[in-house]
């Protein structure tokens, strides 16, 4: 798998895709610095956008890399290796080329603003983890639906409908459920319907390492209402865990029985 | 050698293979013909198990190959469309197969053979089509594998590579390889090929030699043949 992997990564790393994203990263975080002029404000801002930008680069990606690599799998596949080796070496190669993109793009200005002798340096760390994290995430959802999906046009238009969905639909859908059924107690629903989105999950995540309480909203106060803060950042780390290893495991699933 | 019995296959409700047969005993050049659409794409791609039959068996060496993947070793595999990570070079996806395949050693003769010697630092991207079909072609003859199948070799080779590439299949079958091509160029199997499957809706319609063909269609070449088998 690790050849697999090293090609991929190298491939990718020299396509103007990943650094037209890691400039996007860099001007972005160096913007936010000379705006707030603050670390802790920018860090809070950075949330914000990675939430919803890492999981959408990683939906189009996910689903563009394997249409576009489709004919050399081919060839991949004709080789004496495993099925599984194969797609999960480009998997992994993508994501982390994407990870590095990211990685460099933030750290590069937030570094030469004198994170590391902040005490800001842990938050700024978690708000990386989370976006390597969503990145992981989102490449292998959309990397399984461009596998279950021959046509590329129907497969990135799945891929980009359920960032979209996740990112503000979903949103839209919970706040119309609790205004409907505000007579009735909802923690429960909330507590359920917030494992159930990562992008959800990982801004509460932030917020809670942030302990910023006035942004947690409904389900974040009442999510920290019920786990507390430190059970609860365990609960989201671990089902930010099985949001990575199931879309891999389908990905395995649909590679076994797949024909090329 | 390569055995294939009762072999089956259909995507939703279009059977690409029903109840293919074949016996390959001997080395040698195996053309594997068809119109359009008549199931050589897919009964290759089962060989290689990047489609996984319904039902049948495929053995090579008297062993079972369904999903299975180290006899993989043995095949050697030309696809029909060249297509590479763009941003990678030459050599490194020459290196590439290299490492997945342990025992490959005739890179260089190769190279040499279909002159790529400047492109081996080029990006994939900026190859023209033969280039990369000979790329294709140094990476699929590079490692030394008994058996070898060829799906339309011959796109966008210029002339001079075309005969290079006729020399390199005739000096393989002398090595006692056993090497399955399909084409629609039917001069080109003509010349290097002795034995033909004839596929038609998914069945095998003619098994024998190119002569056998002559003699029952009455006519001189393969290609008039050919067209009297669709008539």
């Amino acid at each position: 798998m690790y050849k697999i992997l090293r090609y991929s990564f190298y491939d990718l790393i020299r396509s103007k895709w990943c650094y037209i994203y890691f400039g996007f990263y860099f001007i972005l975080s160096s913007s936010l610095l000379f705006l707030n002029n603050s670390l802790a404000k920018s860090i809070i801002t950075l949330m914000n956008v990675i939430v919803v930008l890492t999981p959408l680069i990683g939906s189009i990606f996910g689903a563009m890399y394997y249409y576009s690599s489709k004919e050399f799998v081919e060839l991949l596949l004709a080789q004496p290796i495993k099925r599984n080796t194969v797609f999960l070496g480009q998997y992994i190669g993508l994501s982390l080329s994407l990870s590095v993109s990211l990685l460099l793009g933030l750290s590069i200005p937030f570094i030469v603003y004198g994170m590391l002798i902040s005490p800001e340096i842990t938050n700024f760390i978690s708000v990386i983890i989370i976006g390597v994290l969503l990145t992981f995430i989102f490449t292998a959802i959309s990397y399984y639906i461009a596998l279950s999906n021959d046509d590329n046009i129907k497969g990135i238009g799945i891929a980009i409908l359920f960032w979209l969905f996740m990112a503000v639909i979903y949103d839209g859908i919970f706040l119309i459920c609790l205004l409907t059924l505000k007579e009735y107690p909802l923690e429960n629903f909330s507590l359920f319907s917030i494992l159930i989105n990562p992008i959800d999950l990982s801004r509460i995540l932030i917020i809670l390492k942030l302990d910023i309480s006035a942004l947690l909203g409904y389900t974040g106060a009442v999510f920290q209402g019920f786990f507390g803060r430190k059970m609860g950042i365990l609960i989201i780390g671990s089902v930010l865990m099985l949001w990575t290893i199931i879309p891999i495991i389908m990905i395995n699933i649909k590679s076994k029985r797949k024909d090329f | 050698m390569l055995s294939i019995t009762n072999l089956n296959k259909s995507f939703g409700k279009l059977e690409v293979l029903q109840g293919i047969n074949i016996n390959i005993v001997k080395q040698g050049i195996f053309a594997i013909l068809g119109p359009n659409g008549s199931g050589k794409t897919t009964l290759i791609k089962t060989i290689l198990g990047l489609v996984i039959p319904d039902f049948g068996s495929i053995t090579i060496n008297d062993k079972e190959i369904i999903n299975r993947w180290a006899y993989r070793s043995e095949i050697s595999y030309l696809p029909q469309i060249a297509n590479f990570p763009s941003n990678l070079t030459v050599i490194e996806i020459i290196n590439l197969i290299k490492n997945i395949r342990p025992n490959t050693k005739l890179d260089k003769d190769l190279i040499d053979l279909f002159n790529i010697k400047e492109s081996m630092n080029k990006k994939l991207v900026d190859l023209s089509g033969g280039t990369k079909q000979k790329v294709n072609i140094v990476l699929t003859f590079m490692s030394d594998s008994p058996i070898i199948i060829l799906d339309e070799p011959t796109a966008g080779l210029d002339p001079i590579s075309l005969i290079k590439l006729k020399d390199l299949l005739i000096r393989e079958k002398e090595k006692g390889k056993t090497i399955i091509v399909t084409s629609h160029i039917m001069s080109f199997i003509e010349e290097i090929s002795h034995d033909i499957f004839f596929l038609l809706d998914g069945k095998i319609f003619f098994n024998g030699t190119i002569e056998d063909l002559k003699v029952r269609t009455n006519e001189s070449t393969l290609e008039r043949a050919i067209a009297n088998l669709l008539k």
